[in-house]
């Protein structure tokens, strides 16, 4: 049977056999490689398993705790295997203090308040970021007293209006009057970590009213001060303004609105209008926590992402339907009429003065979600330029706390998990940035900012603290 | 009476004496519950009761009048000035609210209870289909039923609070009692510790919550805690400052038991256990029951104030949310908050006087 020719027959039989079965094999493969992947979300899904299911997060009674709300409401937390429990909290400081002692398990936070946490300033503890809640959101609000002694400052437009942003100007010339006649000038802000805090200065400061120093001694920021500020919980702050104890203050909305409708008070400016699409709130965990449960973080800023995406979809679309869940009384609870104004777009400042402004409230939109190491460095400089920070810092310490505090890599994990569920877009996410916003100038002063050079922006702002500063007793001393 | 002069003889006369039986039988009942409902607050049911057991029913109107009437009327005339005033007051959060508002706040709080209960029920369903998806894809998952994450309805935070002060009351009875019975029975003790007693008595809740919270928040540390720290800084405040008039009162009790008895004891050489539970502690109950419904009353009162603060969800935290949320229903649902803990603070009141009544035998003996 092995005659020469037969077995080269057979060889090649062989071969050709060897090379149809290898085809046929590896045909095979290519076919089971779509139907793997396939498979692969779900097994990816599944490898995303929450170390703790059962949570519980805080939130101050602002507009902008959407996301939260929106997020357990239309079961995106419940998606994620997660089971929120969500609690309104009496003052800033509670809810910080309770998320530091493990009672709650996130919150919806100042932008600040990390940051100060970690470096320090107040209760100290590692706090860390990894979603920013939303863009914008402020406004001061001054008595109508106060407001009928700006009035004649205010330049008025072309329709007899007021001339839109009001600049601190007007107000000078009251807070001189008050000076002059012996009377302090008290205005209200949340938490001297608030963004509130740094707008309502920044807004002081770009019109030449000094608001204020802090110093290690003494940390009620009213050192060389014309203007005094002081900390008022938000929902308290109509009650305080027309008690005339505050003749004015900064706060998130609805509380601005409140103001209004109650006939007890009038905005002059939003914060849009200090800094177009300035970072306001962000939503905090512990560093512990994040290092004990990072599946669990993971999930939670998924959720959160979805939530910020439906509240700026289609246009803001959905607006009206958050403002109907914001209005129940476990969640932000004032009326829906005061509610709808700003989140809608429009944000009324006299009564009857309604203007359009459709960014007033950016859940999504512009990136807003992403947390900035340019928006951390800006909150430090101005931490720098009141006191709160007593020491000098070079420029690679504001980067270090800003990467030690914000965390974006996490951001971006989820947003990736995100689009890979097809749950989200690519293209409304920053793969490319370093962190780092482009220079803006888009202030009310028109001072330029860049997050990389922070002790150079702080040498470019009239008041406030710069280069080698100190606040001693009561007094800037330079070394 | 004067339908007496009318009888005679006959069915008249027979069907009065059955009447008069009738009333013999019943009256000594009747004075046996007045007592009771007396305490709860429904001693103008008796006067009924008489007329039903056919006393004369004139006198009975007349008492109903006097117990029942009268209150009703006052109530009447306070709910008709409120209904006139409120609507005159303007604050920022809009008109003072009147019966009706406060009224129609109570029924949207029933109705949002009625609610989140029909809301839970969907949780626990879509939870259930959940974990039936996971086992039919997996048997071997690992399904857990987990517990409702929605707000706590009003009911829900009457109930919480019930729970925080009774917690603080039986904290603080279990420290005064055993205090107040070791200062009684001696006169070195009670000098040593009645300066603490009378520094301590006067301080606010609210001054003693940061403290409690400090504390709390450095002794009470871990992993999956029975109770959240709230409850316990709500119940440990409650404690501080109702412990105070269960301490006097034991102390005075038990310093007034009749001198007889102690000697008594001192004869038959009692061992001081046997002495405190058959003598001390019968003799000076009434005391000692009065102080506790004055801490039950003053831990009421200091729990809402604790709970405002500490963030424990009942009725304080329900009062202080409805303040933040600002909305035109605030100042109503506030005002049915108030209405609520008054009602439940004279039910407590009234429930521990039965408990008084029931356990001590009267001043005689």
């Amino acid at each position: 049977m092995s005659n020469k020719s037969d077995s080269k027959q057979t060889r090649r039989r062989i071969d050709r056999r060897a090379f149809l079965k290898s085809g046929v094999s590896a045909a095979a493969l290519a076919g089971t490689v779509p139907a793997f992947e396939i498979f692969m979300p779900s097994i990816a899904r599944a490898a995303l398993k929450p170390e703790k299911e059962e949570l519980k997060f805080g939130f101050i009674k602002l507009t902008d705790m959407a996301p939260i709300a929106i997020a357990k409401e239309n079961g995106y937390f419940e998606d994620e295997g997660l089971y929120v429990a969500v609690e309104p909290q009496a003052n800033w400081k509670v809810l910080l203090d309770r998320v530091i002692t493990g009672e709650l398990d996130g919150a919806h936070m100042l932008a600040g308040q990390p940051l100060g946490a970690t470096i320090g300033f107040g209760t100290k503890a590692h706090v860390i970021t990894p979603f920013s809640m939303d863009l914008n959101g402020n406004g001061i609000t001054v008595s109508n007293a106060i407001w009928a002694e700006m009035k004649p400052f205010v330049p008025k437009g072309p329709d007899g209006k007021p001339q839109h942003p009001i600049a601190a100007e007007a107000l000078k010339k009251v807070v001189e009057k008050y000076k002059a006649d012996g009377k302090p000038f008290n205005m209200g802000m949340v938490f001297p970590l608030s963004t509130h805090n740094y707008y309502l200065r920044y807004w002081l400061a770009s019109s030449g009213i000094h608001p204020g120093f802090y110093s290690p001694t003494d940390i009620s920021g009213q050192i060389m001060a014309d203007v005094l500020l002081s900390v008022t919980p938000p929902p308290q702050m109509p009650a305080t303004l027309e008690a005339g104890t505050i003749l004015g203050y900064c706060v998130g909305e609805p509380w601005n609105q409140q103001a209004v409708f109650k006939g007890i008070g009038v905005p002059v400016i939003t914060d849009f209008e200090i800094w177009k699409n300035n970072p306001e709130k962000v939503f905090g965990f512990t560093a512990d926590f994040q290092q004990k449960n990072p599946n669990t973080v993971l999930a939670a800023t998924k959720a959160l992402i979805r939530a910020g995406q439906w509240l700026d979809e289609n246009d803001n679309a959905n607006r009206l339907k958050a403002v109907q869940i914001l209005s129940r009384p476990e969640y932000v609870g004032a009326d829906a009429k005061v509610i709808a104004n700003s989140m809608t777009g429009t944000f009324e400042y006299e009564k009857g003065d309604k203007r359009s402004v459709p960014d007033f409230n950016v859940f999504f939109r512009y990136f807003a979600t992403y947390p900035y190491y340019s928006d951390a460095t800006w909150f430090l400089t101005q931490m720098r330029r009141w006191g709160q920070i007593a020491e000098p810092k070079p420029d690679g310490w504001y980067a270090q706390v800003a990467k030690d505090v914000y965390r974006p890599d996490i951001y971006l994990e989820a947003a990736k998990m995100l689009v890979a569920e097809g749950k989200a877009k690519k293209a409304d996410f920053p793969w490319d940035t370093d962190g780092y916003k482009t220079a803006t100038a888009a202030f009310i002063d028109k001072i330029e900012y860049d997050g990389r050079k922070p002790n150079e922006y702080l040498s470019k702002l009239a008041i406030g603290l710069k280069g080698d500063q100190r606040v001693t007793g009561s007094k800037v001393v330079a070394n | 009476m004067s339908t007496a002069s009318e009888f005679l003889t006959g069915p008249v006369a027979r069907s009065a004496a059955a009447q008069a039986a009738r009333r013999e039988r019943w009256a000594p009942r009747i004075s046996r519950v007045s007592g009771f409902l007396n305490i709860l607050g429904l001693g103008w049911f008796v006067p009924l009761l008489r007329i039903a057991a056919g006393e004369p029913v004139k006198p009975q109107l007349l008492e109903l009048w006097r117990s029942f009437g009268i209150p009703m009327a006052a109530i009447v005339l306070f709910l008709a000035a409120w209904g006139f005033l409120a609507p005159k007051v303007h604050t920022s959060l809009g008109v003072l609210p009147g019966p009706v508002q406060v009224w129609q706040q109570a029924e949207s709080l029933w109705a949002d209870h009625l609610a989140e209960r029909a809301k839970k029920q969907a949780f626990y369903e879509r939870q259930k289909k959940r974990n039936a998806e996971l086992l039919a894809s997996d048997p071997k998952a690992d399904v857990k039923i987990r517990p409702y994450t929605g707000a706590p309805t009003y009911l829900d935070q009457i109930i919480t609070s019930l729970e925080t002060v009774f917690t603080g009351f039986i904290f603080a009875a279990l420290v005064a009692v055993p205090l107040g019975v070791l200062c009684g029975l001696s006169q070195t003790v009670n000098t040593a510790i009645n300066p603490l007693v009378q520094i301590f008595k006067p301080v606010s809740p609210l001054a003693w919550l940061p403290l409690v919270t400090m504390v709390v928040s450095a002794l009470y540390v871990s992993a999956d805690p029975l109770f959240p720290k709230s409850f316990l800084i709500s119940a440990i405040t409650v404690t501080l400052c109702s412990l105070w008039p269960t301490l006097i009162n034991t102390a005075v009790g038990v310093a007034s038991i009749d001198k007889d008895l102690i000697n008594v004891s001192r004869v038959l050489r009692l061992h001081w256990t046997t002495k405190v539970i058959k003598i001390v502690l019968p003799s000076s109950l009434p005391l000692i029951f009065t102080g506790l419904r004055l801490s039950l009353g003053v831990g009421w009162m200091v729990l809402i104030a604790a709970e405002m603060l500490a963030q424990n969800p009942g009725l304080g935290k329900f009062v202080w949310d409805e303040f933040q949320n600002g909305s035109s229903a605030s100042l109503s649902r506030i005002m049915v908050a108030v209405f609520t803990i008054g009602i439940i603070g004279f039910l407590l009141d009234r429930i521990m006087l039965a408990l008084q009544v029931a356990f001590t035998h009267g001043e005689t003996r």
